[in-house]
């Protein structure tokens, strides 16, 4: 079942398919790549009833059903598919001892991870068995000229961005934020094979007890999913001149947003955090005050649409990415705003 | 009595990031170091499982010499002792690097460690890689992300929030457990505290040598990835640049603006009077 083509591997992290599709948008890009290197794209998937596992959702549509075929139509030539009771609940262990056997029997070229909350652990654990190279939540992949991975990540807690090989050791891991690449859409003419792999009958017992496990109802997505959204930043000076934007966010029908400074300082709870360990965001317009604009935060808010920042620093990065620079005190620029929405909601009344 | 084993990471103060305004980075070189915000959790965590259960806290971390200080600190909140594993061709290793220099550290001078505990990622480069890699090369159970930690005997159980489901966990010593700022406020340092560790406080330091690490394998010379570049990504995006008094900006922005912030809210803010 082997070919001589490099493969490029994404694991298939389908358990929070419906707000999630970083594994769509890392076919897409793993597409894209294999082009570039005369490689195919492979999808592997571990589970149970995963033919089932979108059945539900999908019932008006008869034409597709299961996370394999779901993978085929969106770009995957192969897909590597174990399918067992044992594997009904995602488990770190188990995952990671199925992957290290495929991949040292399979010998993929790369393996693209999507950066949810269990690839940001299963990637590293991998990568240490199969003792290999490994960048985390890449905002960027490409070829170099060598046919090389070229994995793009957020560097040194600046507004900064390295691009990373692994030049020796195979495979070229990343772990990929969600929300980079654009997933192609779903073609269920696309053809692929799927390669059923029997449970190793070696696998070891769970070191770790999962003894409960729920799924919330409903995620809290109101910041992710706003139109307007008033970020703030160590510039707004004061816990009490930070309360300010919850104010300007509340007369523009909008969400509060932070930093990881604001954050730090208590101005504002941990669930308010826009960045690479906190939430992304991609609203319509947003508001920025007083934020200098490290990497680990703009690359979560740089998908807005339209950007107004306030900062009395002009070379601020976050002015860079403005649409609207105001160079100003963020929080008197936040009371002016404030005082002038008031006016002009007045006059609605 | 428990051992538990802390692993930490000195990283630099983020509300004091002395800014290059020229190149419009981070002056790493002179920023001050403070003890990430996560590690902190994990030795807030290490200091309540010992409250409770009775054990002894280690505190280990590779970095600079200046590292130190933060070791002491740990040992003013409670620590019994520090390791600080520095040397120069320690210099630059990537996660799987250091996650293999730790775990030399801790087999070496933490025999019949039960649990270790990490931050779950690091406010410099939060990767979150080096704790789960820490687990493989000790070959324990691991878990990432945990919240709230209790132990009983020799069972601990987790509490995390992973992607959309909340999952309970328990698994045996020993064990490592990667821990989330938030849950608990750690406490303040002492006064007289760091001065009393500064004096009394044990510290063992270990170069690369007195580990046993092949020096191949270590550094950057060990790392399996490779930095090709560093760029600065500020987009030079054509903006419009609003200066002067914040009343008459704000105005300014309306007056061109108003459709475009409107249509986002979907009210009308325009500034005629409508009756």
């Amino acid at each position: 079942m082997s070919t001589s083509k490099k493969a490029i591997w994404v694991f298939g992290d389908y358990r929070n398919y419906f707000q999630n599709r970083v594994t769509l948008q890392l076919l897409s890009r793993a597409r894209e790549l294999a082009e570039k290197i005369d490689g195919m794209v492979c999808a592997v998937v571990f589970g149970h009833w995963t033919d089932e596992w979108l059945g539900e959702a999908l019932s008006n549509n008869p034409t597709f059903c299961g996370v394999a075929k779901e993978y085929i139509a969106h770009g995957a030539d192969r897909v590597y598919l174990t399918d067992h009771s044992r594997l009904a609940a995602y488990s770190m262990e188990t995952y990671v001892f199925l992957m290290e056997r495929l991949a040292r029997q399979e010998k993929p070229e790369m393996i693209l991870i999507g950066a949810t909350a269990f690839g940001r652990e299963f990637a590293p654990r991998l990568a240490k068995r199969l003792d290999t190279g490994l960048t985390a939540d890449c905002i960027g992949l490409d070829i170099n000229k060598d046919g090389l991975l070229i994995q793009i990540a957020p560097s040194f807690g600046g507004n900064l961005v390295a691009e990373i090989i692994t030049p020796q050791r195979r495979p070229q891991m990343a772990s990929v934020r969600p929300g980079i690449f654009q997933e192609i859409p779903h073609d269920h003419n696309r053809t692929g094979e799927v390669i059923n792999v029997p449970l190793p009958r070696d696998i070891p017992a769970d070191r770790v007890r999962l003894v409960r496990s729920e799924r919330r109802l409903m995620r809290e997505q109101k910041l992710e999913d706003a139109s307007l959204v008033v970020c703030g930043g160590r510039g707004m000076g004061s816990k009490k001149k930070f309360a300010k934007l919850f104010e300007l966010a509340e007369l523009l029908g909008g969400e509060v947003g932070a930093t990881r400074p604001a954050v730090y300082a208590n101005w504002v709870g941990h669930e308010a955090l826009v960045g690479q360990a906190g939430k992304q965001i991609r609203p319509q317009i947003l508001f920025s005050f007083g934020v200098s604009g490290a990497i680990q935060h703009t690359a979560a808010c740089n998908n807005a649409k339209f950007i107004v920042a306030v900062n009395k620093n002009p070379e601020a990065a976050m002015m860079k990415l403005a649409d609207v620079a105001i160079v100003a005190d963020a929080s008197q620029v936040c009371a002016a705003l404030i005082q002038e929405l008031k006016r002009r909601l007045r006059l609605r009344q | 009595m428990l051992k538990i084993v802390v692993c930490l990471k000195q990283v630099p103060m983020v509300s004091e990031l002395p800014w290059d305004p020229v190149m419009g980075t981070i002056q790493r070189d002179i920023a001050e170091g403070m003890m990430n915000p996560a590690c902190r959790s994990a030795l807030e965590t290490a200091l309540r499982i010992c409250a409770a259960e009775g054990g002894e806290i280690t505190a280990v971390t590779m970095g600079p010499p200046m590292a130190e200080e933060m070791l002491r600190e740990a040992i003013s909140l409670g620590a019994a002792r520090g390791i600080l594993l520095t040397d120069r061709k320690m210099a630059g290793a990537d996660t799987s690097v250091t996650s293999h220099i730790l775990a030399r550290a801790i087999k070496m001078a933490c025999v019949g460690f039960d649990l270790v505990l990490c931050g779950f990622s690091t406010s410099d480069s939060e990767t979150a890689q080096v704790g789960p890699q820490l687990a493989e090369e000790l070959a324990i159970p691991g878990v990432a992300g945990a919240d709230g930690i209790e132990a009983f005997g020799r069972t601990v159980r987790m509490q995390r929030s992973s992607d959309n489901f909340i999952e309970i966990m328990e698994m045996d010593l020993p064990c490592l457990i990667t821990v989330t700022e938030g849950e608990f406020a750690p406490r303040y340092v002492p006064l007289g505290g760091i001065q009393a560790a500064f004096e009394d406080g044990e510290i063992l330091t270990l170069t690369a040598a007195d580990l046993g690490c092949d020096p191949e394998k270590i550094g950057v010379k060990g790392s399996a990835t490779r930095i090709m570049s560093v760029t600065s990504p500020t987009a030079v995006k054509k903006n419009l640049v609003l200066t002067g008094a914040p009343k008459r900006i704000v105005e300014q922005l309306f007056a061109r603006f108003e459709d475009k912030i409107g249509g986002a809210i979907g009210r009308d803010l325009k500034a005629e009077k409508t009756k």
